[in-house]
């Protein structure tokens, strides 16, 4: 070291590397290894998922599309090609045509009155209140239970002689209402499920984007003399559009799916039926009915094509919403 | 303030200064913050509601199953939630201790699995520097629109010919990781771990793993503990493709035991009620003890959606 350093003393480093070269093929290892840990690991750290993917999301989808052009019975050993005839035969089902109209109508009423009390709820924990964790958490609390519960407690709360809430009907005047019988009356008693458990969980959404609503543009509008209720409809709905367009996708998206809380609504052993005319049975609910007690594969196959592209179409038309309204400002 | 500790009238005084300002801003935005006690029995009325069933499913547990079918509907826990959960626990065909079993292995391994993928990955898709990597994020976020019902007769499908119809690992594989997740955990990594940080430790010699584990992996903890919870309650409660994956009622999760609880000649509701709680109580307990970080987890997640 010394001796490098007496020699060349101008070089310091540069000079001692070119006197004694370091023992360049560990360092080249060395620096190879470094190379593939910054280039390679990315793809390492990323790859769980795109496998999990590939294998349980990409390809299911895929052969879905496959079976549903095969004529094929669950338990068969082999398939016969059918072309588009499992979808000729869904456009002129009729079964399927009332699951779409029940899946759309409890969704429908499910997702205006439920966004709309969560704006409504949201307004009201915006305010300077006491106990504002507490009321958060006791609003969100629904959606711990599980679908599979709700469905239990309801179809307990909605029974036709002993449920709780044809004892309070009794109390106004209406006669017990046999809830599961009826087209109506059973979407609304699957649609309470869903309000029930997702408004409180909109409400904090809505809440929390409210909270990013600076507090000046309502003190000056304030000062022009701008009442609350019009504080409300000019300031915060405005301000609040993107993350209306959230919920209402997410709703969407959910909505369309719906399966739990109608097939624990009809329970008993024939759940997936939606009732005897069918009165709230869900595309889901069809879908499964067709894969597993009529174990129709290709049909059934056809079903969740259809509403995978259900989802797609209403989605799609939400972004684009979304998109225009993020263009307008 | 940077250099000594204000003495303690100052800090009195900037107090009162902050509890001034808002008041001078009230008397000059008149109503604006005001709180009626219409607005506190609303909400009360809204938080009653939404507690309710809750409550109904508790009292049903209680109960004997006459006790449920009379009107007026007994609103008062009864004294016989021992002999239901006894009741429950031996009933032959629900399975509920193996149900409850199968569900705490099933939600534990799927969360500590989805933290950890979710984690390495969206710290990937937020710090590190790969080829490909937008066109990876399209993916994610595409695949978060694909609903599960598509997969449903591939997916069995597959199960049997893979010998895992029946088995815990037919609802757990397909859920290690989800795209939700990694783009949560990008989310966050993305503003949590500041650059000039990863470029130290790399000075330091840190290789990537190392970065991952002893910088990244500290700095997502609140994010991964909202991710998990998120994800063991979710999994807890899954229905559909379970019920589709475990037919066999000998092996099910908690929630497809309860199913059977109600099957039967004799319908005998206390019991089925019972069930419902020993399927909900230990998430609610979960719920209650971590609220504050779950409506965290809400309120910060709508904001970066």
């Amino acid at each position: 070291m010394s001796l490098h350093l007496d020699a060349t003393p101008a070089h310091g480093p540069t000079g001692a590397a070119r006197q004694a070269p370091p023992p360049r093929p560990q360092r080249s290892v060395r620096h190879r290894l470094t190379w593939l840990d910054i280039k390679g690991s990315p793809y390492l750290y990323v790859a769980p998922f795109f496998i999990i993917f590939a294998a349980f999301m990409l390809y299911p989808l895929i052969y879905t599309a496959y079976v549903s052009t095969r004529n094929w019975t669950l338990g068969a050993p082999d398939s016969t090609p059918a072309g588009l005839a499992n979808f000729r035969e869904l456009w002129h089902d009729s079964q399927f045509w009332t699951a779409v109209g029940n899946t759309f109508g409890i969704f429908v009423i499910s997702t205006v009155p439920q966004l709309l009390l969560a704006l409504f709820l949201a307004n009201l924990l915006n305010r300077a209140i006491r106990g504002r964790v507490f009321f958060r958490i006791g609003m969100v609390v629904p959606i711990v239970t599980s679908t599979a519960v709700i469905g239990l407690v309801f179809s307990q709360l909605f029974s036709k002689d002993f449920g709780f809430i044809n004892y309070l009907l009794q109390g106004i005047g209406v006669h017990h209402i046999d809830w599961k019988s009826t087209k109506w009356s059973s979407w609304i008693a699957v649609a309470t499920m869903v309000n029930w458990r997702w408004t409180g969980y909109n409400a904090l959404i809505y809440l929390a984007a409210m909270q990013t609503i600076p507090k000046d543009i309502y003190e000056s509008a304030a000062l022009d003399g701008a009442r609350p209720s019009t504080q409300f409809w000019r300031i915060t709905l405005p301000m609040l559009r993107p993350t209306i367009i959230f919920t209402v996708i997410m709703s969407t998206i959910g909505g369309l799916q719906l399966f739990g809380e109608p097939a624990l609504f009809g329970s008993g052993s024939h759940y997936l039926q939606g009732g005897s005319l069918h009165q709230f049975q869900t595309v889901t609910m069809y879908l499964l009915q067709e894969m597993f007690e009529r174990s129709r594969l290709g049909y059934a196959g056809a079903i969740a094509w259809v509403l995978f592209l259900m989802i797609l179409v209403t989605s799609l038309l939400n972004f684009l919403v979304i998109r225009r309204i993020n263009s307008d400002k | 303030m940077a250099t000594t500790y204000p003495p303690a009238h100052a800090r009195q005084d900037r107090h009162e200064q902050r509890e001034r300002r808002p008041a001078r801003l009230r008397s000059a935005s008149g109503r604006l913050w005001r709180t009626s006690p219409l607005t506190y029995i609303t909400l009360v009325a809204a938080l009653l509601l939404s507690v309710f069933p809750l409550y109904v499913m508790i009292v049903g547990a209680t109960e004997s199953n006459d006790a449920i079918f009379k009107m007026p509907p007994s609103l008062v826990p009864g004294g016989r939630l021992t002999h239901n959960l006894q009741a429950v626990f031996s009933n032959v065909d629900a399975n509920v201790a193996k149900g409850l079993l199968n569900s705490i292995i099933i939600s534990s391994s799927v969360t500590v699995s989805v933290v950890f993928f979710s984690s390495l990955a969206g710290f990937a898709f937020a710090k590190l520097h790969f080829r490909g990597k937008n066109a990876l994020l399209l993916v994610i976020l595409g695949s978060m629109m694909i609903p599960v019902q598509i997969g449903l007769i591939p997916l069995f499908l597959m199960m049997v010919k893979l010998g895992w119809e029946n088995h815990l690992a037919a609802v757990i594989v397909p859920a290690l990781v989800n795209g939700f997740g990694v783009f949560l955990m990008r989310q966050y990594a993305s503003q949590a771990v500041p650059d000039e940080l990863i470029e130290a430790a790399r000075i330091d010699g840190s290789n990537t793993w190392g970065i991952y584990w002893h910088v990244v992996l500290p700095a997502l903890r609140p994010a991964a503990a909202v991710l998990g919870i998120f994800t063991f309650m979710q999994t807890w409660n899954d229905f559909l493709w379970p019920l589709v994956a475990l037919q066999d009622p000998e092996n099910p999760t908690v929630l497809l035991s309860l199913r059977n609880l109600g099957n039967g000649y004799y319908q005998d509701y206390a019991q089925v009620f019972a069930g419902t709680a020993v399927a909900t109580v230990p998430l609610l307990i979960v719920f209650i003890l971590l609220g504050r970080q779950i409506i965290g987890g809400i309120m910060e997640g709508a904001l970066k959606a």
